[in-house]
């Protein structure tokens, strides 16, 4: 059952990365690759059940901080063209 | 209570996996990119919960546990500010959704950005 869901989150990691790849405007990018991101946070916690191994679980909150600080850190970037807070 | 525990988790499991492979699916075949942002909003909002619930499930109680829970509500609280954030960024560099828009509206919302 679990190596389904797994299954069944990478099929879905590959579609929207075809959006990453496709998408016309970057905002379609970035969401694309948000969305890859909190795939990967769920994969990570399945593999934690799947391994038995409690330590995934903290790769995934790290993940999940991360995934949030590019894609606002990105937006920012493409908006105002800086990362400086001016 | 154990079985219980065990075929309700599944069912969590499941549901999770469906929401998550509609939700990609919606991001490739929607038109528009503020359409797009629905799907984005229903995988972090159903479809990562849901499947972590299921994992919880699963779990016996413990620090596991604690951060399975601290990782849902950092989810819930970052997908809702990362999508407001996408969606006033791409309207603020002048992408328009599709459909017809109603002018007075229109007018009443450039009127109040003002």
């Amino acid at each position: 059952m679990f190596l389904f869901v797994v299954c069944v989150v990478l099929l879905s990691s590959l579609l929207v990365l075809v959006r990453a790849l496709k998408g016309p405007t970057v905002f379609d990018r970035m969401l694309a690759t948000n969305m890859f991101g909190t795939m990967t946070v769920v994969l990570m916690a399945l593999l934690s059940i799947v391994m038995d191994d409690g330590m995934y679980i903290d790769v995934a909150l790290v993940y999940a901080f991360i995934n949030f600080i590019t894609t606002i850190a990105f937006l920012k970037f493409f908006t105002q063209r800086s990362f400086s807070c001016e | 209570m154990n079985e219980f525990l065990e075929y309700s988790g599944y069912l969590f499991l499941l549901s999770g996996a469906f929401f998550t492979f509609t939700a990609a699916l919606g991001v490739l075949r929607f038109p528009d990119f503020f359409t797009r942002l629905h799907p984005a909003g229903v995988n972090d909002s159903l479809g990562l919960p849901l499947i972590l619930i299921g994992l919880m499930l699963h779990l016996a109680a413990g620090l596991v546990t604690l951060k399975i829970v601290l990782l849902i509500l950092f989810a819930l609280i970052t997908s809702a500010t990362a999508c407001h954030a996408l969606a006033k960024a791409a309207l603020h560099s002048g992408m328009k959704p599709l459909g017809k828009i109603d002018p007075e509206a229109e007018e009443h919302a450039s009127s109040k950005s003002r």
